[in-house]
Parts: structure tokens; C-alpha cells; sequence
């Protein structure tokens, strides 16, 4: 189970918490074609190692938060406000 | 004389409390203290089981959790509980339990035949040979395998919730799992550093492999007291640490002993979720098997659990015991049964001399250097052990009732593995090793590959200092005590396997011989988890812990590879079987899935409701008891005549303010919402990115930044999450913040021809004439002294009002919403006849929201704006989504009126077997006209209407001759709710 340290209220189990998929994809502009939106809702990188995804804190503060997990290990590197971009290593190569 | 009997006194048993059990219907007797196992075999029974594929005899092999044989089921008030492992099981006064998968008893099994067919049951048999017609599978072969392969009966609990348990979270610094010595040290020392310590153990006394060793006696004993003294340490026997979840979070299973059962009320397990910021894997090692011919015999016995049975129980596992062992460790059993005047008739080692076997030697122990078992005679119990040299010359037999077996130890990495801790081939003691990084924890003792009680002890201490300086502590050593030194020993050689003719098992629980994996590879199962699962080695309850490694080694072999390339098995939570009842704790009945009851659900209950639950709801679905259709008709027949009131305080209702509003909810909703003015609502759709449809219902706008928006029910949270997930992302911009506001709000709807006379009659401040408060009207009023809501929305397709108040205000409300009404024939409705109407007149809910539909699918393809971005909005034009052969949503009514529609109704062009057009979503006796209408979703619908088709049911062997209609069977132009 992830522990997810809540930059509002602290380490909280995963369960307080919803998935909301990855953060790494930005929703096109309001003028961007139906491919760049097949795009954004479907297609997904399947990374090892460093990923950034949405988690909103349902049954505590309720904000959005990015975390930087690691695929693998599940280790969480960050938890950042929406707004920040991270910077992320390199994925690793598959094994 | 020959078989086990019990010689001695035992550590943990009391020769003064002796318990009355019952096995196969023998009356026995044993000591408390005892478990099931040591208790039988006090009694001398050393079968105790049959196997599950072959049905060979089988007695106990270990003795503790990984045993694969000695399962029984346990026949208690609750009904039979299979699958118990006797060698954990505490003995207790009238325990019964029988032995599994024999018939018609233990000694005599009709299906040991299947031994004797082995030769044409191999790996896979039932992969290969139960292949054809499909339909044999279900009807025939799979009853047949399932009779016979085993292994305990299960049986339907008697009454309610058989077993209860708990649930209990823990929180430490340092989890140390194990308390042999490497752990007793461990958190001896962390404990006095004034770390908080959680010291668990699946046995129920502290000790481990310590308390077998009577020279750790005050050792242990001093430790463990000290313990007890400890503010900050927690001490947990019999709780098995089932696994390691990441992030510090580990699941481990408490057995309750008698005694504490009856204090907590029959509570017989605790699931304990503990979160700590270190681990100590202190877990030890498990002794593996030897596969040799016959080496599932009953009496055949790891060594270290003849040790455990002699100092343990005080039971003596044979009185004419040989060793098989290629390591000095497995001799210490052999020393034991000595000092305690049982003498072996012999020691059979691979190697050619080592220290252990020189001791031996010199109690005058007949030695088998360079030697191996190559076969075992008695079916029901060892009688005699073959032996030759290692290269199979100079056979010789041994008499003997028991061997004792040990092929190595292999350190526990279980829970390391889990963590994610790679594991390296150790020649020294061949087995794998595992390492943890230190931010996540370490492992110590025999865990590692530390063997020796003083190392064990001293590598306890390192673990502690490593562990506490990462949590910036430093540990003080002073008062160590002196520790007994640790008797040097020899190396083992490796042996895993001993090539002779005759059933070798590398897992017991399962009967998968060595031939079977050498099987296995030879049809391309190479890889080790393939090889797994095409035998099913290492699948059982006991996870392959005696011979998972002999397993893999044998497939090593079969393949030309070192063993460090074959791998180990991956090892999955749980370590033990755990009963569903400890998972589900406290979480069962109404604490699994609770109730949210309306306000008012004490009025609807005394008017006589029927309630349905709608997600976690319960709502009032009749105000009847009476079955069938004629309350819900009359219900809604009031409202198309008069004027009805019902409870729609479930659906969603969010609050929606700031400068942003208006523009968040045009990006939220297909349709628009800045252009609303103020005291009006607006029906809206919301799709998914994706294009389909999301939810419904309708927004009032009743400031300038202030919207509240309603949802459906099931929807509520998904919606609220939805905005909030958008408007913390994409429109991070804008200015609004969402609230809400369900549970603050009840909400009641009044529909009806005279509805408007009951609300004017109630609230005040508003004008509800037709021309200041229109259709979609909304506004601010007093409900009987309450500010609250009035808005002018309809679902049945009638005058309608919704009437909104401060929950807490509910019951005033609707009484004196209930008391205007009285003269007019008011009448509260339910949710069918809710349904009723809203189908009449053509409304969708979940059953055509159901997640596959379009805005064009339902008919709404107009309400999506040509203006502006909005969630959806690229994907729901795609050419898939808008197709005219899509399925569209339509009426259906059936050609004669006397007959019925039926949700799920498939519709066919003929009744000749053709493609499915489409099926019945909804459906409702009318009242609107004679007979039944309902909603479907019909390929190319739209283009239908007027055309005839068949409605099937073949669950019901019903044929309808059906017309497709428009969906809105009542009031088509939509005056009525303009009236």
C-alpha cells in the first residue's frame, strides 16, 4: 500500500486517495483536432521507473496532488502542487 | 516397539493438564500445550493424511507453518473448517478433526489406486487428456477431478457470521519479524535506545529456534524479560507477518489462544496492519527436503522438526531413528534424541566426513558416509531404509521407524523479496540471499545466512545499530551478557535430488515428483514460474517452503544451468492461509456496505414504504407492502391527475461560486451555462473526454457566481470529484470553488396539474403565477418559515416544482407541504412510480446513462455547442460516436396491448436467428395509455420509428411483436409542464 505524504495533511494511506491517471499528459488546446485528443486520453507511455500521475485526496483536503512514483519499486520521490512541473530522470530500460 | 511416542517432558507441554481430542472418531488424549500434531504423534499415529493427487499416506513433516501434509479439517460448532495445519494448531479440550481426502477411512483409501496409475497421471494429465467435447468438462470430468483430488470438505457455515475477528492498526519505528535470537537481540536493543518496537513471531512463545537449545535457556529468558520492561517495545507472539505491502505497511494475523478467545467474545484471529519506518527480518531459516524415492513416507521427518517435537512436546518423532542430512546443523536432532536415550540406527551423509558426523561416530551411531537414501519400505509408516554409496554400489538396508531428513537450510526472503530485494546465489550454504536497503530496513541472523545461535546474536545487534542510526539513534551495547559459543561445523555439499527408481517429491502438498519437473522442461516449461505453473509445484498452501528450492534445483539440472540462473520462486502474500473472516474483520454485515438514510426515512417508514437500495441509499420505492404493479400505478396515476410529492433529497447537488463560475461549467457541461440568466435552470449534459455521456441533471443559476448544480445519485461523487480533478488541473485559471452541498440540502419534488396551489399555499416570497416563475424558473422563497429553494424543473413530465430546505428542516417542510396538499388528494410517490413517469415521458437515468451511449445516441446531439471548449468535446464528434448505426435511444410498445415488455428485452428483426437490433432499457406499465411502454436502445433507432420488430426473451421463452415509437410517450409537445 502507498503512504502518500499529503503536502496539506501529511502521510496518509493510498486509500484516502483517487487515482486520476497520468500526469506527464497535458490536455491539448480548445482548438486542437481529435487526434491530438485520442492522444491525450488514450495513448499512454508505459515507463520503468519514474512516473508522474494525479492523485486527489478525496477523504482528506481534497487537492490534487502530482506524485512522482517510481513504477517499479513504488518508491514516491515527490508529491507536488499541481502547478510544478517535476524533473524526471530518464525512464529505465526495460528488463 | 516402534513409532513416535512420547519420552520426556516438554518445554511447552504440562504433563498436569492432560486434553481430550478426537481424531478419525479415536478418543485421545494429550497435554496442554500440545498442538494437534505433537498430540497425535504422542499417541504413536504417524499417518495422518492423504495425498491430494495420489492419495498416498502421509504423516507430519514439520513442525509449524510450512508443513504440507498434516492438514485436517476441524469440526467445530461453526461447521467443518478444512485445510487446518495441525502442526500450529493448539490442542484443545473436545477439539474434533479428521483426516482429509481418504475414503472410506485413512487407512484404506479407494483412490490410492491412483498411485498405482501414476504412470499415466503425469504433469499435466488433465491439460492433455480431458480436452474434448467441451461440453464433458463441465458435466463430466471436472465433478470427477474435483471428487477426487482433495483436500479437506467444505461446508456451509450453520448460522450468521461463523468466525468473528478484528482489525487493529499498529504503528512502530521498527517492525521486527522473528524472535529467535538475531530478533530477541534486535529489539532488545532498539528498545533500549527508546525506539518503538513491534517484536512479532508466529509461534506462540518467544524464542524460536533458541528454545530448542538448552544452553540459550537463560540467554532467552533474560532477554525476553527484559523485554517485557521496555516502555516502547510491544511484544506479539503467535502472529504471522503474512506480508510486506511497501511504503513500511505489513499485514500480520494474530491467533488468539483459548484463553484470550473466550475474554474477547469467540474472537479467534486480529489482522494487525502495521506501519513502521523500519524492518528487521529476522525470519530464520527453513529446513528443506531431500527428493529421494519414497521420501513422502509417513515417519519420514524433517530433522530440525524432530528436534522441535523432543524439546518442544517431549515427543520422540521414532525409537529407531535414522538422519539423511548433508549438513552438521541437522545432526543436532540426532544428538538430542541421544541424550534423551533414543539411539539411531544410523546416519546417512553425501559427504565423506565432517565434524558433526565424527560426534556421532563417537556416540557410536552407525555412519553412512558417501551414502543417500534411495528408497523407503512400509507404505504405512518407514519400516526400512535402502541405502547405497553415491555412485549406487554397496546397497544396504537399515531398519529403522523414522528418518529424519535435512537437505539444508534456505534463509526466509519472503518478505525481503517483497520488498523488492534482489536475491544472490550463496554457494556456501546454497541458497538465495537477499539484501535490503538500509532506508527500508534489514535482515539479520539466520535470515541472511548467519547460521549459529552467538553469530545470530551479534548479527541481531548490527541489524539494531544499522537501523537505529538511520532513525538517529545511537544503541548502546552495555550489558551484553556473555553468549554460549556456537560448536564449529562443516560445510554441506549440495544435494538435492537422489536418482534412483520411485516417486521422489520436491512438493509434498501438491504430489509433484522430480520426474514431473524434469517433465515439465522437456515440453518447454523452462522457465521456473512456468515450470510452477504447468506441475503446480510450490502452488500449495505451504508455498513450497520444505521443497520449492529442491524444485527449482532439480529443474537447474534438467536444463544444464546453475541454479542461480534457474531463480526462485516469486513469493506472494500471504506467508500462511488466512481465513476470510480475519480479513474482513469488523466490515461485514452493514459495516461492509452501510446505509444512508434520508432525513425523513423515520416518515417514509411510518407512511408504510417499501425501501430499495440505490447505491448506499435507501429510498422509498412504494408507500405499499402489496405486491405487483397496482400501489406504484396508483401513486403515479395522482400525479398525472392531481399532484404527487416525492423525496429527491439523494441526488447530488454541488455548489458551483466565483467570478469563474459561469465559464467553468461551460467547460464542465456540453452545453452552456454563462448564457443562463439569473433565476433560471438549465438542463445539462456533461460527457467524458472521451465523448460519451457522463451525467445529467439540471443547474439553476441564482447569482451573478453563484450556481448550484444537481447530479443523479449514483453519480454524485463522481461528478464532485470529476470538477474537482478539472478545476485543480486544466482550470487552475479560473476563480470558483466547488462545495458539496448534498447532505445540507433535502429536496422535495411536487408534480402534478396542481402542484402549483400546494406550493403557492407554502411559500412565500415568491410569485409562482406562470408568467413571473415560467418553466425552469428558480428562486429564493420561504417554505413554511424555512428560506429555501423553489425551482420550476419537471422529471414526470408534469406542472412540477422542486422544493429545496436545510436538511434539518426537512420534516417541517414536507408536513406542511403534506398539509396544503390534503385537500387537493396529495399523495407521496415512490421511486417506481418516479420511474414510471420519467419513462412515460421519455427522461433517461442510469440504465441509458450507462457509460456506452452518445449525446447522439440519446437524442441530445443538438445540445452540444458548436461554440467553446468543453470536456468531450474533440472526441465526441468522431465518425464511431455519431454513426447512424449506433444504437439510439427510442420507445418501444408492445402491438398488444395485454402484453408485457421486459428490461433486457432483446429486439430481432423476425424470429428467424438474426443479428440483435437493439434491447429494452426500461420499461413500465402506463398509465398514460393502455398497456406497457418502455425506453431502448435500437441500432439506428431514430430511423425506426414506426417499424415493427420482435422483442425476445429467452430466459422467460417470450416473443413480443413490439412498435417502435418516439421515447416521449406522454406529452410530446411539452405543454404540460408550461401549463
Amino acid at each position: 500500500m502507498l503512504r502518500i505524504p499529503c503536502p496539506w495533511c501529511g502521510e496518509r494511506d493510498e486509500t484516502e486517495f483517487r487515482y486520476r491517471g497520468d500526469a506527464v499528459k497535458v490536455r491539448p488546446a480548445a482548438d486542437a483536432d481529435a487526434a491530438a485528443f485520442v492522444a491525450y486520453v488514450f495513448e499512454r507511455d508505459n515507463p520503468l521507473g519514474w512516473h508522474v500521475e494525479w492523485w486527489l485526496h478525496v477523504a482528506g483536503c481534497r487537492k490534487l496532488l502530482k506524485v512522482v512514483r517510481h513504477t517499479l519499486s513504488h518508491d514516491i520521490q515527490a508529491v507536488l502542487l499541481p502547478e510544478v512541473a517535476p524533473s524526471l530522470p530518464p525512464p529505465e530500460s526495460g528488463r | 516397539m516402534s513409532g513416535p511416542v512420547r519420552i520426556t517432558r516438554g518445554l511447552l507441554t504440562d504433563a498436569e493438564r492432560p486434553v481430550g481430542f478426537r481424531f478419525d472418531g479415536r478418543e485421545l488424549t494429550g497435554f496442554a500445550g500440545d498442538t494437534l500434531a505433537s498430540a497425535l504423534l504422542a499417541n504413536g499415529q504417524r499417518l495422518v493424511g492423504r495425498s491430494f493427487k495420489y492419495h498416498r499416506p502421509r504423516g507430519v513433516v514439520t513442525a509449524g507453518p510450512g508443513e504440507p501434509c498434516a492438514l485436517v479439517d476441524l469440526i467445530g460448532a461453526a461447521g467443518r473448517e478444512p485445510n487446518q495445519l495441525a502442526t500450529t494448531l493448539a490442542l484443545r479440550e473436545g477439539l474434533v478433526a479428521e483426516s482429509q481426502n481418504r475414503w472410506p477411512s485413512l487407512a484404506f483409501d479407494a483412490l490410492a489406486v491412483n498411485d498405482f496409475l501414476s504412470r499415466f497421471l503425469p504433469a499435466g494429465f488433465y491439460y492433455k487428456t480431458f480436452m474434448a467435447p467441451g461440453w464433458a468438462w463441465e458435466r463430466l470430468y471436472e465433478p470427477l477431478i474435483r471428487r477426487a483430488a482433495g483436500l479437506g470438505r467444505l461446508e456451509a457455515a450453520r448460522s450468521g457470521h461463523a468466525a468473528p475477528a478484528e482489525t487493529v492498526h499498529d504503528h512502530a519505528d521498527v517492525l521486527v519479524v522473528g524472535a529467535g535470537v538475531a530478533g530477541l537481540s534486535a529489539a532488545h536493543r532498539l528498545g533500549a535506545s527508546g525506539l518503538r518496537v513491534l517484536l512479532a513471531d508466529q509461534d506462540v512463545t518467544l524464542g524460536a529456534g533458541a528454545l530448542l537449545d538448552t544452553r540459550w535457556t537463560a540467554w532467552r529468558e533474560a532477554v525476553s524479560a527484559a523485554l517485557t520492561r521496555l516502555p516502547t517495545v510491544r511484544s506479539f507472539p503467535a502472529t504471522t507477518v503474512l506480508g510486506a505491502y511497501g511504503h513500511g505497511v505489513f499485514g500480520a494475523l494474530e491467533t488468539l489462544s483459548a484463553a484470550e478467545e473466550s475474554r474477547f467474545g469467540g474472537l479467534r484471529e486480529r489482522l494487525r496492519v502495521i506501519r513502521t519506518k523500519r524492518v528487521i527480518l529476522a525470519t530464520g531459516a527453513a529446513e528443506r527436503l531431500i527428493a529421494f524415492p519414497g521420501n513422502d513416507v509417513p515417519g519420514v521427518m524433517l530433522a530440525g522438526a524432530a528436534l522441535s517435537y523432543l524439546r518442544r512436546y517431549g515427543v520422540a518423532a521414532g525409537r529407531r531413528p535414522v538422519l539423511f542430512a548433508n549438513n552438521d546443523e541437522a545432526y543436532e536432532a540426532l544428538f538430542a534424541l541421544d541424550a534423551a536415550g533414543i539411539r539411531a540406527t544410523g546416519v546417512i551423509d553425501p559427504r565423506t566426513e565432517s565434524l558433526a558426523m565424527e560426534r556421532a561416530r563417537s556416540l557410536g551411531v552407525a555412519i553412512h558416509s558417501g551414502a543417500v537414501v534411495v528408497g523407503v519400505s512400509g507404505r504405512r509408516g518407514v519400516r526400512r531404509v535402502a541405502v547405497t554409496d553415491l555412485n549406487g554400489q554397496r546397497p544396504r538396508t537399515l531398519e529403522a521407524d523414522c528418518l529424519l531428513m535435512s537437505g539444508g537450510h534456505t534463509p526466509a526472503t519472503a518478505l525481503a523479496a517483497q520488498l523488492g530485494a534482489p536475491l544472490k546465489w550463496q554457494e556456501a550454504i546454497a541458497a538465495f540471499l537477499a539484501e535490503l536497503a538500509p532506508e527500508k530496513g534489514c535482515l539479520a541472523g539466520a535470515a541472511r545466512g548467519v547460521f549459529g545461535f552467538a553469530a545470530a546474536a551479534r548479527d541481531g545487534e548490527l541489524a539494531a545499530r544499522t537501523i537505529a542510526a538511520e532513525l538517529g539513534r545511537t544503541v548502546d551495547s552495555a550489558g551484553a551478557s556473555e553468549l554460549p559459543v556456537d560448536a564449529p561445523s562443516s560445510p554441506l555439499a549440495e544435494l538435492w535430488e537422489v536418482s534412483a527408481s520411485g516417486k521422489a517429491f520436491v512438493d509434498l502438498q501438491n504430489d509433484v515428483t522430480a520426474a514431473d519437473v524434469r517433465l515439465a522442461c522437456r515440453e518447454g516449461y523452462e522457465h521456473l514460474e512456468h515450470m510452477k505453473r504447468y506441475t503446480t509445484h510450490g502452488m500449495a498452501t505451504d508455498q513450497g517452503r520444505t521443497g520449492g528450492l529442491t524444485g527449482a534445483a532439480v529443474l537447474a539440472e534438467a536444463r544444464g544451468v546453475p541454479i542461480a540462473r534457474v531463480g526462485s520462486l516469486k513469493p506472494r502474500p500471504f506467508a500462511q492461509p488466512v481465513p476470510f473472516a480475519a480479513l474482513a474483520g469488523g466490515e461485514v454485515g452493514e459495516h461492509f456496505k452501510p446505509k444512508r438514510r434520508l432525513a425523513l426515512h423515520d416518515w417514509h417508514e411510518a407512511a408504510g414504504a417499501t425501501f430499495v437500495r440505490a447505491g448506499l441509499w435507501l429510498r422509498p420505492l412504494v408507500y405499499s407492502s402489496t405486491p405487483g404493479w397496482e400501489p406504484v400505478l396508483e401513486e403515479a396515476r395522482n400525479v398525472r391527475s392531481g399532484v404527487g410529492i416525492t423525496d429527491v433529497s439523494t441526488l447530488g447537488k454541488i455548489d458551483v461560486q466565483g467570478p469563474g463560475a459561469a465559464q467553468f461549467l461551460d467547460f464542465i457541461y456540453a452545453n452552456t451555462f454563462s448564457t443562463l440568466a439569473i433565476g433560471r435552470s438549465r438542463y445539462g449534459i456533461m460527457l467524458r473526454e472521451d465523448g460519451l455521456m457522463f451525467d445529467d441533471g439540471t443547474t439553476s443559476r441564482l447569482g451573478p457566481e453563484h450556481f448550484v448544480v444537481t447530479t443523479t445519485t449514483v453519480n454524485a461523487a463522481a461528478v464532485l470529484e470529476h470538477m474537482e480533478f478539472h478545476l485543480q488541473s486544466v482550470c487552475r485559471d479560473l476563480d470558483v470553488v466547488v462545495t458539496d452541498v448534498g447532505d445540507q440540502w433535502a429536496q422535495f419534488a411536487l408534480a402534478g396539474p396542481r402542484s402549483r396551489e400546494v406550493v403557492a399555499e407554502v411559500a412565500s416570497g415568491l410569485d409562482l403565477s406562470n408568467e413571473t416563475f415560467p418553466f425552469m424558473a428558480a428562486g429564493a422563497a420561504t417554505i413554511a418559515g424555512i428560506a429555501g429553494r423553489v425551482f420550476r424543473i419537471s422529471f414526470s413530465g408534469e406542472l412540477a416544482y422542486e422544493i429545496a430546505v436545510p436538511a434539518n428542516h426537512s420534516l417541517s417542510a414536507w408536513l406542511a407541504l403534506l398539509e396544503a396538499g390534503k385537500p387537493r388528494g396529495i399523495r407521496p410517490y415512490g421511486l417506481d412510480a418516479l420511474n414510471t413517469l420519467r419513462i412515460e415521458k421519455g427522461h433517461v437515468t442510469s440504465a441509458e446513462l450507462n457509460g456506452n451511449t452518445t449525446a447522439d445516441d440519446l437524442g441530445m446531439q443538438r445540445m452540444l455547442k458548436l461554440q467553446g471548449d468543453y470536456i468531450g468535446r474533440a472526441l465526441a464528434r468522431r465518425a464511431g460516436l455519431v454513426a447512424p448505426e449506433r444504437l439510439q435511444l427510442v420507445g418501444v410498445r408492445p402491438l398488444e396491448p395485454s402484453q408485457r415488455l421486459r428490461n433486457g428485452t432483446q429486439l430481432v428483426a423476425s424470429t428467424a436467428r438474426t443479428a440483435s437490433l437493439g434491447y429494452v432499457t426500461s420499461s413500465t406499465p402506463s398509465v398514460e395509455q393502455p398497456g406497457w411502454v418502455g425506453l431502448a436502445l435500437v441500432s439506428g433507432g431514430r430511423a425506426r420509428i414506426g417499424d415493427r420488430v420482435v422483442g425476445v426473451s429467452p430466459v422467460h421463452d417470450e416473443t413480443t411483436d413490439i412498435e417502435i415509437v418516439s421515447p416521449h410517450h406522454a406529452d410530446p409537445g411539452n405543454a404540460r409542464v408550461r401549463a
